[in-house]
């Protein structure tokens, strides 16, 4: 009896160890020894750093990088700004078919790939698209005004991405909320921004954090949303791997960079939930 | 020193309409300063709205609520001067306990340390010092029971709500904290407002409990006078245990009436003043230990309601132990056992004379509950 | 992490997909090639003929050459990268085997084009590919709004400030260079003399790129802004400008005064490919002139087919002969073999060029 409850259980566990070992643990220690390679001569390698020392040592990986990091944090901070309220308004406020309708309107935009969503902000966005025009009919642009190939262009498409991967988590946690622990907030003499400060957002925290570490990370690793949107100045990390595997044969440097990403990704991660006080198993848990 | 005679709490004409539901109609009620007020009805009879409507979450249909005499009209739960625990006592799962019960005083900005020496004292109170550090979920649930009145209490509200706040406890410790409540009540000497469901709750604790039902009060009173005295038979049924019989009045003398029951009884009551007149169809309580039991006929002589039946059950609970008889009609009837003891050893089917005084015999119009 | 990809991995999934698809027919030609190169019409007369049937997989020659890198050569039987594109490639990662040229019927193609493409993709004394497709980049202008650009610098004037698109890709720091009155193909053999061309170039490509509106990826993405009119200047390749002018007469195809670069894109053999038979049977069935012409039709661009012009369109005729005029066509410059480990300098000024402001 208890060595077949044994064998169903390695059984089960199989496909999840298959999967974790073939498609997670392999291919990164496979890409961490690619990352160790030094091209030499033609065809020629050598195990050596010099991947990491260029990462290291040209500015502007590093600057693309810290570039990278820093509009991702900003795109997390913007959707938790926004993302916020609504999830507020569809765990607290509305209620019924009101909640699945707005839970639904959030979902709406991953029916089409990335790429027709980006194409879509193009559509918008640029000099010859519909904003302009509105604001051109309107009169209050006397020529075509460029909104795409900028930054902020960048951070709409990320933020539009990223909703509802903010929006779930929190819409779970403030659910399970207590309206009368908020009630209680009130009734004992708190405002409205003492019961969010004090109640809501500790309660909601583990979502918080959930929701910013998963935009954090999708937008650090997306490609298509600032290339397309960023146009000449995009400069994405994503970008830089990109093209040193597919555009310059460089697998050594290419592979040098993703595990820099995930490093200094990591890094970032862990120095955020340092400072906010939160611990991962707090978030899983 | 004058005494206060403005009530604490004033409610007038208080009405709430949830789109076509009645949930509470024009409801009057005052409670004096210092007392303990139970409203006590069955589930859904719109005790929690009542409760919502003087905290503030809800906006009355129309009536007023004055609070130490001023109207709540317009005032935001935050700023009134009433306090509330709630049915899951809603303690912050994110804070210990101290802060917790410094959570209003905080937002009344107070100083640390008085927020501290506060809190300490409340702990006190309470008779649980030194739990300040603990989180919420290492207290028990008679434990957090205290710290959530702790909480409102440090306040020093003029009214404390309390919203059916034993429910969730186990039965054991449901009795303990009843008599609790009463001692903090009187410690903290601050007018309670406290709805239940359950009358043992609200008979043991209350100065004055308000009969809800249907979401009108149906008698406002002491436990003495419910209990006694019922208005109507929604109280008589629901305050205490009675036996009913319905039927139709075969005689009215005075005070005094007989009714036949649609079981084929004969039975004598009393009509306490109602209007009730030969032909009505009319309800009888009465209350198992108002019953008397005897060996022989002869020694109820004095009863005007005589019945000769067999004993189904037993139903011992020590003083308290009743037993069941079946009459001649095929109704069983409960009757309480002298605490005397001696019908102690009465047992199954043995036959027994059971008696009481018409007087005892509650009469109401049927159909009115 | 999206872009990471192992050789391990990926070459043991195209084995087990090569496996699946093996075990089905051995005729099935796998075929990594370029958009319009293989229209349906052909293929269906092809797999009328020979009875084998074709794949095709649609890509560029960076995706190409790093498809086959990850499979060492696998996963297909027949691509089609620019013939400056095969030496390197296959000293580095001997991602081809070598063609039997034997087995082609050689009288179908361009003699002097032939020659040429052999000589470019030799190593070690093998033949790895042979010409199909050829054209040339160059300027697309909208001619009524930038009248100035004669040239590939010319991309920086004032005029056409905000409203220049080109890509960042090694065609347009070769095309520079030109136009900077260097010769870059005259280097390649020597590191250090073009480290210092390209730094020459970089230096104008970040002086320039305030005149830029967008460095275009895709065709369809310059076809977009020079429809629009965001943009009014461009590097493109040919047929992109004898797209537009068939939309718009105002917008064509220019070769620039230094010169437009010339590129062929060929067959090649994939080191593991397993249907060389049918490769071979394809390559000797698209150079016949009238389904070269269908060709022709389907991708825009002139083949190395002998004979086929005479089946071309007289409107891209006409288009040709406009953009080219004769002294255009010798002005041509063909890209030589591309040395291994070029890629690493010219990425260099690219991503500095692209972090510029
Ligand atoms: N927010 C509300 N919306 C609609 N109906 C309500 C609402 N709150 C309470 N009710 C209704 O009002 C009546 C009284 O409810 P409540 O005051 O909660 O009863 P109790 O606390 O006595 O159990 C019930 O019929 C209930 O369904
Ligand atoms: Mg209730």
């Amino acid at each position: 009896m208890r060595a077949e409850a044994k064998l169903g259980f390695i059984l089960l566990l199989t496909p999840l160890l298959l999967w974790l070992t073939l498609l997670i643990f392999i291919p990164h220690v496979d890409m961490f020894l690619v990352s160790l390679r030094e091209r030499v001569g033609v065809g020629k390698h050598d195990t050596s750093l010099a991947n990491y020392r260029t990462f290291l040592t040209e500015p502007l990986y590093l600057w693309t990088f810290l570039r990278t990091a820093v509009m991702s944090v900003v795109a997390t901070a913007i959707t938790l700004i926004i993302a916020f309220p609504v999830s507020y308004y569809i765990a607290k406020i509305a209620k019924g078919r009101l909640q699945s309708a707005l839970f639904l309107l959030c979902l709406i935009p991953f029916y089409v790939s990335e790429l027709v969503r980006t194409f879509g902000w193009m559509i918008l966005l640029r000099e010859t698209g519909l904003v302009s025009n509105l604001l051109l009919w309107a009169g209050l642009a006397d020529q075509p005004v460029e909104m795409l190939y900028n930054d902020a262009a960048i951070m709409v498409g990320l933020v539009y991405t990223s909703m509802l991967f903010m929006v779930v988590p929190l819409v779970t946690t403030l659910e399970s909320l207590d309206d009368s622990v908020i009630e209680a907030g009130y009734d004992l003499g708190g405002t409205g921004f003492s019961v969010l400060r004090e109640i809501v957002i500790p309660h909601a925290a583990p979502g918080i954090v959930s929701g910013c570490i998963v935009v954090f990370m999708l937008s650090l690793g997306n490609y298509l949303t600032p290339t397309m949107l960023g146009g000449k100045d995009s400069l994405w990390f994503t970008e830089l791997i990109y093209s040193q595997f597919i555009v310059r044969f460089n697998w050594e440097l290419g592979a040098a960079f993703g595990f820099m990403l995930l490093f200094l990704s990591s890094l970032i991660v862990w120095g955020m939930l340092k400072i906010t006080g939160q611990t991962l198993e707090k978030t899983m848990g | 020193m004058t005494p206060d005679l403005a009530p604490d709490l004033n409610c007038a004409r208080l009405t709430k309409r949830f789109g076509d539901t009645l949930a509470v109609d024009d409801v009057s009620f005052d409670v004096p300063p210092g007392s303990f007020f139970s409203i006590l009805g069955p589930s859904g009879c719109g005790k929690t709205t009542i409760m919502r409507m003087i905290a503030g979450f809800l906006d009355p249909s129309s009536g007023d609520i004055r609070i130490k005499g001023r109207s709540m009209a317009g005032v935001p739960p935050n700023k009134r001067p009433v306090n509330m625990v709630f049915q899951h006592l809603a303690l912050f799962p994110m804070m210990n306990i101290a802060d917790n019960i410094g959570y209003g005083l905080r937002r009344q900005g107070l100083g640390k340390a008085e927020i501290a020496r506060k809190v300490d004292a409340a702990l006190e109170r309470i008779g649980l010092p030194g739990i300040g550090a603990r989180k919420v979920d290492e207290l028990s649930g008679g434990q957090k029971q205290r710290v959530a009145i702790a909480r409102c209490m440090v306040l020093e509200p003029d009214v404390l709500l309390l919203d059916e706040p034993l429910g969730a406890l186990d039965l054991k410790l449901r009795e303990h904290m009843k008599v609790e409540l009463k001692a903090l009540q009187a410690a903290f000497d601050t007018t309670f407002v406290y709805i239940t469901h359950d009358q043992s709750e609200a008979l043991v604790m209350s100065d004055q409990i308000a009969v809800m039902n249907n979401g009108v009060f149906e008698q406002v009173g002491s436990a003495r006078d419910l209990y006694y005295r019922p208005d109507t038979a929604f109280v008589a049924g629901f305050v205490g245990d009675a036996n009913r019989w319905q039927g139709r009045i075969t005689a009215v003398n005075g005070e005094a009436m007989q009714i036949e029951t649609d079981s084929g009884l004969t039975l004598r009551g009393a009509r306490h003043g109602r209007s009730l007149n030969v032909g009505d169809r009319a309800e009888v309580f009465v209350r198992p230990e108002a019953i008397r039991i005897a060996g022989t006929p002869e020694d109820l002589q004095h009863f005007d309601n005589r019945i000769t039946g067999t004993v189904t059950s037993l139903l011992f609970n020590g003083a308290a132990s009743r037993i069941l008889v079946r009459d001649t009609a095929g109704e069983e009837i409960e009757v309480t056992l002298p605490q005397s003891g001696e019908y102690a050893a009465l047992s199954r089917g043995d036959a027994v004379h059971i008696g009481w005084s018409g007087d005892q015999g509650n009469c109401f119009p049927a159909g009115a509950a | 992490m999206k872009t990471s990809t192992t050789r391990f991995t990926l070459s043991a999934l195209s084995l087990a997909i090569m496996g699946l698809a093996q075990s089905g027919s051995a005729d099935t030609l796998r075929l990594l090639t370029w958009g319009g190169y293989a229209p349906e019409n052909v293929i269906d007369m092809f797999e009328a003929e020979t009875g084998h049937t074709v794949e095709v997989t649609k890509s560029n020659n960076e995706e190409m050459i790093a498809k086959l890198r990850a499979t060492g050569g696998g996963g297909f039987d027949l691509a089609q990268p620019s013939q400056d594109r095969i030496a390197g490639p296959q000293m580095e990662f001997g991602i081809y085997k070598p063609i039997d040229v034997s087995k082609l019927d050689q009288s179908l193609f361009i003699p002097s084009m032939l020659s040429a493409t052999m000589a470019n993709t030799t190593v070690d004394g093998a033949v790895y590919g042979v010409p199909h497709v050829w054209g040339t980049s160059g300027l697309v202008l909208n001619t009524a709004m930038a009248g100035s650009v004669k040239d590939y610098t010319d991309l920086c004037n004032d005029d056409v400030a905000g409203k220049v698109s080109y890509r960042l890709k090694r065609p347009t720091l070769i095309g520079f260079a030109f136009a900077m009155g260097m010769d870059p193909f005259a280097a390649y053999g020597d590191e250090a003399a073009y480290t210092e061309m390209m730094g020459k170039v970089e230096e104008k490509l970040i002086s320039c790129k305030a005149n830029v509106k967008a460095y275009w990826g895709g065709g369809d993405e310059l076809m977009g802004l020079m429809r629009s009119g965001e943009a009014v200047a461009s590097m493109a390749w040919d047929t992109g400008g004898w797209k537009l002018n068939a939309d718009n007469p105002d917008i064509t195809f220019v070769a620039p005064a230094s010169g437009a670069l010339g590129w062929i894109d060929t067959f090649v053999l994939p080191a593991k490919g397993k249907a060389d038979d049918a490769a071979y049977a394809w390559i000797n069935f698209v150079m016949q002139p009238k389904i070269a012409a269908m060709i022709t039709e389907a991708a825009g661009n002139f083949t190395a087919s002998k004979g086929a012009d005479e089946f071309a369109s007289a409107d891209l005729k006409a288009r040709y002969q406009a953009s080219f005029p004769p002294e255009a066509v010798d002005n041509i410059k063909w890209y030589p073999p591309v040395p291994a480990g070029l890629e690493a300098i010219e990425g260099g000024v690219l991503d500095r060029v692209k972090a510029a402001n």
